[in-house]
């Protein structure tokens, strides 16, 4: 088996601040990010903590930056080849220690409470229901360029659902949302670097459902609010 | 007390305890979250450690299928008749969380016919409706269906979020006192005179290492239960038998595809999210955390999803994982597939003469409730408390109430 060297971020709430940790991790083909943190774990730190649950892609606790760049740990190979991976947690959401950042933050930023469950787009014959696509993993809000210089900024993640609530309410009261978007630090605020499209684990597409929110902004055609030139 | 971190308050929450009874709950799976749920109900003070993520043991990692107990209703009834329960408590008091499209038990071969009328009593005996379905009538309600099928029976499955339903005890829990602590290990229990008082652990968070005193130490940790009570020089019969999992990327149906024959490998698909799941191999480890992915199994899985439906064949595989189930049986056991879906509470008092530690294991995700009552009135019971239960009717906060928390 080969073997790649992996730079672990570390950072405990005991005073002594971050640093990055080295560990050589035997890795195969299909080793993913995730594997290479639970073997270190296993062998030879346990202190380590990281986030993770489902292990298909489907909960979005695993999140971490891979070399800079946002990724859910266990769907990720690391590969066989190349020289020190940098394993750092997730940007614009405080770190609680090592790879763990604050869920809270994120949830913080939505309209509401979302709901997790709407109608199938396969239910022709039957009234059938599925989960939303989001994650609720907090790779775009890392991924995100304004988020990253503007924590007021609700962010890619908070914005892709209330376009979800435009198209498909379930009780939300369209008026309401429209409203909460329509303010500088929400719809508004976004530069449109599709970043946060790139890095989504998901298929929800961020950047095109900001896009289709403002523009049922202009349509609804008030405008209280724009970004500052 | 505790030397580990305080959360918001350094206190019990808003909602004060109305005993002085402190519970110390090791796991943080659903069993774990369901009995601090259960527990801060009836008043208990309680804290829970996870040396991870919540759920990110056995429980996260299930398939998420909400049992209508269908599976369980021709060889394992008591555990049929405890998912048939479970199922409706759950539907009530965790609203959305569910995609309620029901199940198909499938029959694709003249021998799967043999179980047809095996499974239409046991169902009947446990309570479990069913309507049986003309190949036509399934095809249309699922047609990715393998076209060849005999007939299917519908039941009441659901697809469950694995992590997001759980998360919604947890929140309860919190919201009613309950101090709930991921990223600390248990690295032994404190044992005197013949009784556990506490556990020795590592928060993961600050670096600290300490102990934390209670009246009563729950082990609630799943396959990894085994470990926890050898820290008291006590055996539980547990037995982690893992099964591999594996996620294609689409979705191939709405609901719950069972296969309509005995339970066995590659047995089942089912959506989650953008994302199906075949389901599931089944062995028996010494170590939990050893956990690899055979090959051998991932190939079973999609020759025998592909049976149920062909296109499970043709889609790009997302991930394939394991996870350790925690039976309760013999050593003797070989793959797993032998020992029942049933939980059971083992007070050591009575057990091992021990005092102060129950440990509660077994079951599966959709019993997780049942699981949590059962071992709370063993817990009420050892403290001299006269509390009912409350959880059957109590309706759970958003998952997302937990980090708002």
């Amino acid at each position: 088996m080969k073997s790649r060297r992996l730079r672990v971020f570390r950072f405990k709430r005991d005073g002594r601040g971050e640093r990055f940790h080295e560990f050589d991790v035997p890795v195969g083909p299909t080793t993913t990010v995730l594997d290479a943190l639970l073997w270190i774990k296993r062998h030879r730190d346990r202190s380590l903590a990281f986030r993770h649950s489902c292990l298909h892609a489907s909960c979005g606790t695993c999140g971490v930056q891979l070399n800079g760049r946002e990724v859910l740990a266990c769907v990720t190979p690391l590969g066989e080849r190349g020289g020190a991976a940098t394993i750092e947690p997730l940007a614009n959401l405080p770190v609680l220690t090592d790879l763990v950042v604050d869920q809270a933050e994120l949830y913080a930023r939505f309209y509401d409470v979302r709901p997790l469950v709407r109608s199938s787009e396969r239910g022709a014959a039957d009234a059938f229901t599925r989960y939303e696509d989001c994650l609720e993993c907090g790779l775009c809000l890392s991924a995100c360029p304004i988020a990253g210089s503007s924590d007021a900024y609700v962010g890619p993640a908070a914005l892709a659902q209330a376009q979800r609530l435009l198209e498909e309410p379930r009780g939300a009261e369209q008026e309401e949302v429209l409203d909460w978007a329509d303010r500088p630090d929400a719809a508004w605020r976004c530069h449109a670097a599709f970043e946060c499209t790139q890095v989504c684990p998901g298929g929800v597409d961020p950047a095109a459902r900001i896009m289709a929110l403002r523009g049922a902004l202009l349509r609804r055609g008030r405008g209280r609010a724009r970004a500052p030139a | 007390m505790t030397t580990i971190r305080p959360q918001s308050d350094d206190g019990w929450g808003a909602a004060r305890p109305r005993h002085d009874a402190h519970v110390l709950v090791i796991g943080g799976g659903g069993t774990g979250g369901a009995l601090a749920h259960d527990l801060a109900l009836r008043g208990l003070r309680v804290t829970l450690v996870e040396r991870g993520e919540l759920t990110s043991g056995t429980t996260g990692r299930h398939h998420g299928l909400l049992h209508s107990g269908a599976r369980y209703a021709v060889n394992d009834r008591e555990s049929a008749v405890e998912c048939i329960e479970e199922n409706a408590v759950l539907r009530r008091i965790c609203p959305g969380s569910f995609e309620e499209n029901d199940g198909l038990f499938v029959a694709v071969t003249e021998q799967d016919l043999e179980y047809l009328e095996p499974l239409l009593e046991g169902c009947a005996a446990c309570g479990i409706p069913t309507q049986v379905l003309a190949p036509a009538e399934a095809l249309a309600l699922e047609p990715n269906l393998n076209p060849g099928l005999k007939v299917a029976v519908r039941v009441p499955d659901a697809t469950v979020d694995a992590m997001r339903m759980p998360l919604r005890f947890f929140a309860t829990a919190c919201r009613n006192g309950a101090r709930v602590y991921p990223f600390v290990e248990v690295t032994g229990l404190l044992v005197h005179d013949g009784a556990v008082g506490g556990a020795q652990v590592h928060d993961l968070v600050t670096g600290a290492e300490g102990g934390v005193g209670a009246d009563v130490v729950v082990n609630a940790a799943g396959p990894w239960s085994g470990r926890i009570a050898s820290m008291a020089d006590i055996e539980v019969p547990i037995r982690p038998s893992p099964g591999v999992l594996l996620a294609l990327r689409g979705r191939l149906c709405d609901m719950v595809v069972n296969r309509l024959h005995r339970s066995g490998d590659g047995d089942i698909v089912l959506p989650t999210r953008g994302l199906s799941v075949v389901g599931t191999s089944s062995w028996v480890v010494d170590d939990p955390d050893d956990l690899d992915v055979p090959e051998e199994h991932v190939r079973r899985m999609l020759e025998e999803g592909r049976k149920l439906i062909p296109a499970v064949e043709q889609a790009e595989p997302r991930a394939a994982w394991s996870a350790a189930r925690p039976l309760i049986g013999s050593r003797t056991a070989d793959t797993g597939r032998e020992l029942s879906r049933t939980f059971k509470t083992f007070d050591h008092a009575e057990e091992d003469g021990v005092e102060g530690f129950v440990t509660i294991t077994g079951g599966k995700g959709t019993t997780l409730r049942a699981m949590a009552e059962l071992c709370a009135d063993v817990v009420c019971r050892k403290l001299g408390l006269d509390e009912p239960c409350r959880t059957r009717d109590t309706v759970l906060l958003p998952h997302t109430a937990y980090y708002a928390a």
